[in-house]
């Protein structure tokens, strides 16, 4: 028969002994699990507070002047008047702009063939390109805003992710943010006809996906940009769209529900709906609302609208 | 026996645990926290090149921001709330029976907050809403019945708890903190009413109904007091031309309710339908109508509108979302306009201690 005293120190060595399994399992599970974390859905969070606060005062004046945004519109085939009301509203507010019109009713061959095109006119020019279809609204200093603290000498590939699978892409209805890396690494790879340029491959796959299949061989991968509650700051659908779904969705928190404070980008817009978010946007306001923001964006040059 | 392996048992069981608890006590001790799973990992690190950039200076307390920033942690809301103290607006809605869940429902929920008192005018009582039973039929016919029974009803119960009497529909979309801007600059003691100003039929013109108005304290009173000595009367169910010609009997003026640069700010359509050109037809009533010249584009409307008419339940939201949340950040609107005089000194005894705002780089 045992005594207490042998039983106590029986039972301290099963504690420590099964406490050291237990340690050295779970480090394994969640190694495991972290990295199955981070390939399933990446979330790019914006710039926080600490991050600003580090700043010194003339090196934001830099970034600010550093970040140069070409916005990059991929002109539909059948419609070619998509240019005049674009060029009239939110991509004046853009370091540069280009409608790239459709030689090809191939939407690969069309995307990849307007990257080599733009990336070989303006090159390092611009430290951020931002692709968007033609029904598409941005706000750029949102966009800015978003980019303040990231490098683009590093490879962001980002705007609203989906999942193919087991591929996370960037939706081309949200608007496709490269930074000045990633379009490097991705039009080395297109002019060495590596494999994004195999039909084989990536037989009947749609465009956006194709251009997340060659980027991640270039490893860079896709990030869902969100604002600091989670909520998408790239939306592929209309405001009233997003609206309706809330309404369902979060009927006693519609407006907060619905859309972020910050959001970049809305699509699926008619040219009417285009002037009426740059008053909605740039102009309409409650008077009394005053932002202490840490950055000036000044509106374009004789432009009316807003 | 049985007692005393039971008691084993205990000790065993004790020890076990006591020995679980030391290790892993012992363990975070010594090597600190460690948390192996950062669900936001980028790996990208934005500090990476930032750290060589940076001198040893940093910028000491100059900047009002929160470390959890997010697009409203950084508002500033003394002058709008100022304002909503100064300027006291009872808005009362008209609606019906029908129209509760479909439309004045959505009123509540975005813009009615705002008002310093709301009331919800309909035909019959109704405690849950809850709305004022005027007492009345309804249909387009009994407008006017509405519209003079409810302004009764505001001045017999609340005239003093406001200084001015907003009347809407219930699928006109007002902003608050604009109207009171415009209505800052005018005292309520004066007999003046302000909306979208209509010109035929009245010399001084009238208020379009649909686009909403506000009535002074003074104005208020007179009205109410012409249909107790008869001045006005029910004199047809048009309620806004009627309200109008009442008005001018009584000598309350038609207020110019254009913004600084001559921009209407009450509208009788949604936005689009004022900022598309072409979109009202050239033969549209509309045209002719207008008091002041109409223009349709940019030059429209205001930057600081009040309200905007036949907004249907998802453009309310819309509306809330793009006045209240959604903003270009840093952006420097080209409409600045200064609030009046006696305000401002108000306002500038009070925030001694403002920040001063920061000014970096611009394109």
């Amino acid at each position: 028969m045992a005594s207490p005293g042998a039983s106590f120190i029986k039972g301290t060595l099963v504690g420590i002994v099964s406490w050291a399994l237990l340690t050295t399992l779970s480090h394994i599970h969640i190694r495991h699990e972290g990295l199955l974390q981070n390939h399933r859905h990446r979330h790019l969070p914006p710039p926080g507070g600490k991050e600003f606060l580090n700043l010194l005062d003339a090196t934001r004046s830099q970034l600010n002047r550093s970040i140069r945004v070409l916005c990059v519109i991929l002109g539909e085939w059948e419609d070619q008047s998509d240019w005049a009301v674009l060029k009239k509203t939110w991509t004046k507010h853009c370091d540069g702009a280009e409608l790239v019109r459709a030689k090809s009713d191939d939407r690969w061959i069309q995307m990849r063939d307007t990257y080599k095109y733009v990336f070989g006119k303006y090159g390092y020019n611009y430290s951020w390109y931002f692709v968007t279809l033609p029904t598409t609204f941005a706000v750029i200093e949102n966009l800015k805003y978003f980019l303040l603290t990231r490098d683009a000498w590093q490879p962001f590939y980002l705007g609203h992710t989906a999942l193919s699978g087991d591929l996370e892409y960037v939706t081309a209805e949200g608007g496709i943010v490269l930074s000045i890396e990633s379009m490097k690494r991705f039009i080395q790879r297109l002019l060495n006809d590596q494999s994004c340029s195999d039909p084989n491959l990536i037989w009947n796959l749609a465009y956006d996906r194709q251009l997340a299949l060659c980027l991640k061989n270039a490893g860079i991968l896709a990030e869902n940009a969100e604002d600091f509650e989670g909520k998408n700051v790239f939306n592929t659908k209309p405001i009233a769209y997003l609206i309706q779904e809330a309404m369902l969705g979060y009927p006693q928190q519609i407006v907060k529900g619905c859309c972020s404070d910050m959001a970049i980008t809305f699509n699926g817009l008619t040219p009417e709906k285009m002037e009426v978010m740059m008053y909605g946007v740039y102009r309409l306001r409650a008077f009394g609302h005053h932002f202490n923001d840490s950055l000036v964006f000044l509106p374009p040059h004789g432009s009316k609208n807003d | 026996m049985a007692s005393k392996s039971w008691l084993n048992f205990l000790t065993f069981l004790c020890g076990s645990a006591i020995g679980f608890f030391l290790c892993s006590q012992l363990f975070s001790i010594l090597l600190g926290e460690q948390d192996d799973t950062q669900p936001n990992i980028l790996h990208n690190d934005p500090h990476a090149r930032h750290s060589d950039d940076i001198g040893q200076n940093h910028l000491e307390g100059q900047m009002n921001f929160n470390a959890d920033s997010s697009q409203h942690k950084d508002e500033n809301t003394d002058i709008a709330e100022n304002l909503y103290q100064k300027v006291k607006i009872l808005c009362w809605v008209m609606t019906g029976p029908q129209n509760l869940e479909k439309k004045a429902k959505h009123v509540k929920a975005t813009w009615a907050q705002r008002c310093n008192k709301v009331l919800f005018m309909s035909s019959e009582e109704n405690k849950d809403f809850p709305t004022v039973g005027l007492k009345t039929k309804e249909g387009r016919d009994q407008l006017y019945w509405k519209t003079i029974k409810a302004f009764q009803y505001v001045h017999d119960h609340y005239l003093e708890d406001a200084d001015w009497f907003m009347k809407a529909d219930d699928d006109t979309y007002v902003i608050l903190d604009n109207l009171r801007w415009l209505l800052s600059k005018y005292d309520p003691e004066r007999p003046i009413y302000f909306g979208r100003r209509f010109k035929p039929y009245v010399k001084q013109g009238y208020m379009s109904g649909g686009a909403g108005y506000v009535l002074s304290k003074e104005a208020l009173r007179r009205f109410v007091d012409a249909f107790k000595t008869e001045k006005c009367t029910h004199s047809s169910s048009i309620e806004d031309l009627a309200l109008g010609k009442c008005m001018e009997i009584i000598n309350v003026e038609a207020g110019d309710s254009r913004d600084t640069t001559g921009k209407e700010t009450f509208h009788p359509f949604v936005p689009e339908h004022h900022l598309i050109k072409g979109f009202l037809p050239r033969t549209f009533w509309y045209w002719n109508y207008n008091y002041y010249p109409a223009i349709e584009g940019p030059g429209c409307c205001s930057d600081l509108a009040i309200s905007f008419h036949y907004v249907d339940s998802t453009t309310m939201y819309e509306l809330e979302y793009l006045v209240y949340h959604l903003r270009p950040y840093g952006y420097l609107y080209r409409y600045q306009p200064a609030l009046p005089e006696n305000i401002l000194k108000k306002i500038s005894q009070l925030n001694k201690d403002e920040d001063p705002k920061v000014k970096l780089g611009n394109r």
